[in-house]
């Protein structure tokens, strides 16, 4: 198995649900996020191009916040999901100064926190918070080993790309443009 | 061309706009670690050379400092930690692609090891605080009552005394890995393109080593002692400044994303406090002050040695701060 996001760029319209969806589902504290939205536009007056992509944790396949993690508190369960285990964590900044998509955070009760593709959702069969509030339905979950999944058909016909792929950590966000 | 006229994102105070997971603790560690290697390397290198009579300040009296800097470093290293309360996690498993996790180890060895050495000269440390401070002096004088009251401490310390040799090999490896790990720490974070070079490592063991020389020539009265120190330290600033070179080279060649990192300094805003403050006030001026030293002219030693331990402080300040500066930049 091999979970992974698609987020079709061209259908977001950058509401926040998917945002408000994650915080009320995983109990996120106030003034902190596990998504988010980015809105870019490009170009040069009046040629101006928008996109808007909702964000999260790629779930990298070579995860540099695992590596650094000095107590193993960071750790990737089946499905190639990166977690966190709190009890596990010091707090000690690693994996945040390691990501290249500054997609975790200190929770104020101190240990790192960040997205965790929904698993206990996942586990019982159901789909994400976040893809299951979309209204516009720009974001796809999914197993990429499974070949009649929504997400492997999708990105076997869209073209899509990935952020800083550069970094090296293989991300499994796939945005689809 | 292609013009980012806009960009919105989150807003979390702890990583955006610019990430700042780490503050003030971590460069502030970062320099009482290297200084406590360098001071660790120096005490036992000059042991096993049988130099201790010739080098009696930097092999008997300046590792005092080693186990103090170690235990005020591990404080700053605790408060950095969000997580205090489990911070005793680090010593439940080895994990050594983690170099925090080899490094937390190598630290739970050198700590009790530079405890040790400085007990092992109990007398010296006591000539050399005689009439310089008296309170040290009653300090000392009261510890080394306490070890010979008991006849345990006192058969473990003769016991240590024989087996010097060993602790001194031991202190070697692992001061240099103590001082090579305070470089590879940031090195291992590939997200931060300036940091993620592996030239840090022997860049911040240099400058470890250095700011430990500047110290012991600070501490000694003795001429041959400070002559050689301050030889030793001119040797190790050509190696910093050729290895940051190096490091620029490397970075400013490099993809897009280290050419930005290395842009912080060339025109960037830590352009000044780098090249006046690390290079010219922390390098070159008491390079200068050591060779006008030793052509002959006369100059406290206090202030080459303050330069030094001040411009290693400033650069992991700015390593540290700058590094977390630097990213990727994806469209």
């Amino acid at each position: 198995m091999r979970y992974a996001m698609a987020m079709d760029t061209s259908l977001c319209v950058g509401c926040a649900d998917c945002v408000v969806a994650c915080q009320t589902e995983n109990n996120v504290p106030e003034g902190y996020c596990r998504d988010w939205i980015v809105e870019n536009v490009d170009g040069t007056y009046p040629l101006l191009d928008l996109e808007i992509r909702s964000e999260r944790c790629n779930h990298c396949e070579d995860t540099p916040c695992v590596r650094t993690c000095p107590t193993g508190a960071s750790h990737v369960i089946e499905g190639g999901i990166v977690k966190v285990t709190h009890e596990e964590c010091i707090g000690c900044g690693a994996c945040i100064e390691s990501c290249p998509y500054d997609a975790r955070y200190f929770h104020p009760d101190g240990y790192v926190d960040k997205c965790t593709f929904c698993d206990h959702r996942v586990a019982a069969g159901d789909t994400t918070a976040c893809v299951s509030v979309c209204p516009t339905h720009a974001l796809t979950f999914g197993d990429l080993h499974d070949s009649e999944s929504e997400i492997s058909k999708l990105l076997a016909t869209r073209k899509y790309k990935v952020l800083a792929e550069e970094a090296g950590t293989k991300p499994q966000l796939y945005f689809l443009t | 061309m292609k013009e980012r006229l806009f960009t919105s994102g989150r807003n979390m105070l702890d990583i955006d706009p610019v990430l700042h997971a780490w503050h003030w603790e971590i460069p502030a560690y970062l320099f009482l670690g290297g200084l406590a290697a360098g001071l660790v390397f120096f005490s036992s290198f000059y042991y096993l050379r049988g130099k201790e009579d010739k080098m009696p300040i930097a092999v008997k009296v300046a590792p005092f400092v080693a186990p103090i800097a170690i235990i005020i470093g591990l404080i700053f290293l605790l408060l950095d930690l969000k997580h205090k309360l489990y911070f005793w996690q680090l010593y439940t498993t080895i994990r050594l692609d983690s170099p925090m996790s080899w490094g937390a180890w190598t630290l739970g060895i050198v700590m009790p090891l530079s405890i040790i050495w400085p007990l092992l000269y109990l007398d010296d440390l006591k000539k050399y605080f005689w009439n310089k401070n008296i309170i040290i002096y009653e300090i000392i004088d009261w510890l080394e009552g306490l070890i010979n009251d008991f006849d345990f401490t006192k058969s473990l310390l003769g016991w240590l005394k024989e087996n010097q040799k060993v602790i001194a090999w031991a202190n070697i490896i692992l001061s240099v890995i103590l001082g090579v790990y305070t470089g590879i720490l940031l090195s291992a974070f590939n997200a931060r393109p300036l940091w993620n070079t592996a030239i840090l490592g022997p860049l911040f063991l240099t400058s470890g080593i250095s700011t430990a020389a500047a110290t012991i020539m600070w501490m000694t009265n003795d001429h041959y002692e400070r002559i050689r120190f301050s030889r030793i330290d001119l040797w190790l600033i050509a190696v910093e400044l050729f290895l940051i070179t190096h490091m620029f080279m490397g970075l400013t060649a490099g993809t897009q994303a280290s050419a930005e990192a290395a842009s912080l300094f060339m025109g960037g805003p830590y352009t000044a406090v780098f090249w006046i403050g690390v290079v010219a006030m922390g390098l070159l001026l008491p390079a200068t002050l050591e060779i006008m030293e030793l052509i002959g002219f006369k100059i406290p030693i206090a202030i080459p040695a303050f330069l030094i331990l001040v411009g290693g402080a400033l650069f992991r300040f700015v390593m540290v701060d700058a590094g977390q500066l630097s990213r990727y930049f994806f469209q």
